[in-house]
């Protein structure tokens, strides 16, 4: 084992920036990934039987196909269609699909949306009748329970399987290396194994650094829900 | 064209020999794991423990690298100090099978715990009062009823294990999205391709997803549900 030579000054930095690029994939995509999110769980809830199936079937599609796949459609996929192609020289939003980055974060944006989408759903049709009876007979109307009622609490109970899809992207964060040029974490490692053949130093080291980020994120959750969840608490005396 | 689509769906097959071959890995490691964590021996606690978190708290991706290209590096290794001249590779299908086998046991071990768990203890109780010894005991009593609680945990698993195999065309396995990669790269279509790939993994996964409810219907016979 060579330990040094990952602890070289330019390892270190090609460490660094994998690191920059894994987080700042993470927390955008997930940024982006909640709000489709909860436009979608209010469609798969909503009234409109188009608007049901419609994301349902995209719900079903992604959770159905591996990720690596769902990036190779949109890096190598769109980027050949020729609507696309036509355009992406000097049009406003297909410029980007010439972006490795832009690619990635597109693709995990959609994916997480998929799975965050159906969670909240999930919690949202599992709203006591109770709870929303009372809200009605307040006078509220559909919007007002919604808004006051059903939300606060559901986005409250998704945080416990929120905080298993947010561990779970920061490792799928890792198929960005499938895509060249993009330097993340798991990138940073292959190309320090490639350059001095150090397969076990380079990747414990990729490992070691999720292992700390998974740490990190399960404590910020564990902190969240003592915090939001205090009420749904067992009872201590 | 059409000779690419025939090598990737004779590539699909090779997708579903690795993910049942290391379905059936990770469940004996899922079992191995649970009875360690449920035995109340420190030591196999702990080593069971430390199998879990670091599994589920690093990338399948890391994992697979790192056992493919540090097996490879390390068995050469081994080799060399026994003073033999030849190298071996690693068979990509085999990396495949057991490194998949090995992150799912993780996740396995979690599901067949909690279900282990979720057995009623005077079940145990019987079973030892009947004389029974202790694999007579998991076979007959713990076994069967452990599969109603394991299997909407085990479904999820699954699904996910199928859809990491693509991961192992990283590392060169030639399944289905290794070939669609190259019938792309050949052909410059690669939406079609891609598009082909990802639409047999979904009759993939939806059949699983068939086989597995009508697992659960058989084995929740006779269960009463409460009535709301």
């Amino acid at each position: 084992m060579k330990w040094d030579i990952i602890f070289q000054p330019q390892n270190l930095e090609l460490y660094a920036t994998g690191i920059l690029t894994t987080l700042w994939l993470l927390f955008s995509s997930l940024a982006i990934g909640a709000v489709l999110a909860l436009i979608f769980a209010l469609l798969l809830t909503g009234p409109w039987a188009a608007a049901r199936w419609i994301v349902g079937a995209y719900t079903y599609v992604i959770r159905g196909t591996p990720l690596l796949i769902q990036i190779y459609l949109i890096y190598y996929g769109l980027g050949q269609l020729e609507w696309i192609q036509a355009r992406w020289d000097d049009v406003w939003p297909w410029m980007y699909f010439k972006e490795s980055f832009f690619c990635a974060l597109l693709a995990f944006s959609l994916n997480t949306a998929a799975y965050t989408a159906e969670m909240l759903a999930g919690a949202i049709r599992e709203t006591s009748a109770g709870e929303i009876e009372s809200a009605q007979a307040y006078g509220m109307n559909r919007f007002q329970v919604m808004r006051h009622i059903v939300l606060p609490s559901a986005l409250r109970r998704t945080l416990p399987a929120y905080s298993n899809e947010v561990v779970m992207m920061l490792q799928s964060t890792s198929l960005a290396s499938a895509v060249p040029s993009m330097l993340d974490v798991t990138a940073a490692a292959s190309r320090i194994y490639s350059t001095y053949y150090l397969p076990f130093e380079a990747y414990i080291a990729a490992a070691a650094i999720y292992l700390v980020a998974s740490f990190c994120l399960i404590g910020m959750f564990r902190l969240a829900e003592k915090q939001f969840l205090a009420y749904l608490a067992p009872r201590k005396h | 064209m059409n000779a690419y689509y025939v090598a990737i769906l004779q590539g699909s097959v090779l997708t579903v020999g690795v993910s049942l071959c290391a379905l059936v890995v990770s469940i004996l490691l899922g079992l191995l794991g649970a009875s360690a964590k449920l035995s109340g021996r420190p030591v196999l606690g702990s080593v069971a423990a430390a199998y879990t978190t670091v599994i589920r708290g690093v990338p399948d991706l890391v994992v697979m690298l790192l056992v493919f290209y540090g097996g490879t590096i390390g068995l050469n290794h081994l080799l060399e100090l026994a003073g033999s001249k030849a190298t071996v590779d690693i068979n990509p299908f085999l990396a495949g099978v057991l490194t998949l086998g090995f992150i799912y046991g993780a996740y396995m071990t979690e599901t067949f715990r909690g279900a282990i768990l979720s057995i009623p203890k005077g079940q145990m109780e019987a079973a030892v009062a009947y004389g029974m010894h202790p694999l007579q005991a998991f076979l007959r009593i713990t076994l069967p009823q452990m599969v109603r609680y394991a299997l909407p945990g085990f479904t999820n698993n699954w699904l996910v294990l199928i859809k990491s195999t693509a991961l192992v065309s990283l590392i060169g396995l030639k399944e289905m999205t290794y070939l669609g990669k190259q019938a792309s790269a050949a052909t410059r279509s690669p939406f079609a391709f891609f598009l082909f790939t990802a639409a047999l993994f979904l009759i993939y996964t939806t059949i699983s997803l068939y086989v597995l409810r009508k697992l659960n219907a058989r084995y929740s016979l006779g269960t009463k549900r409460g009535e709301l």
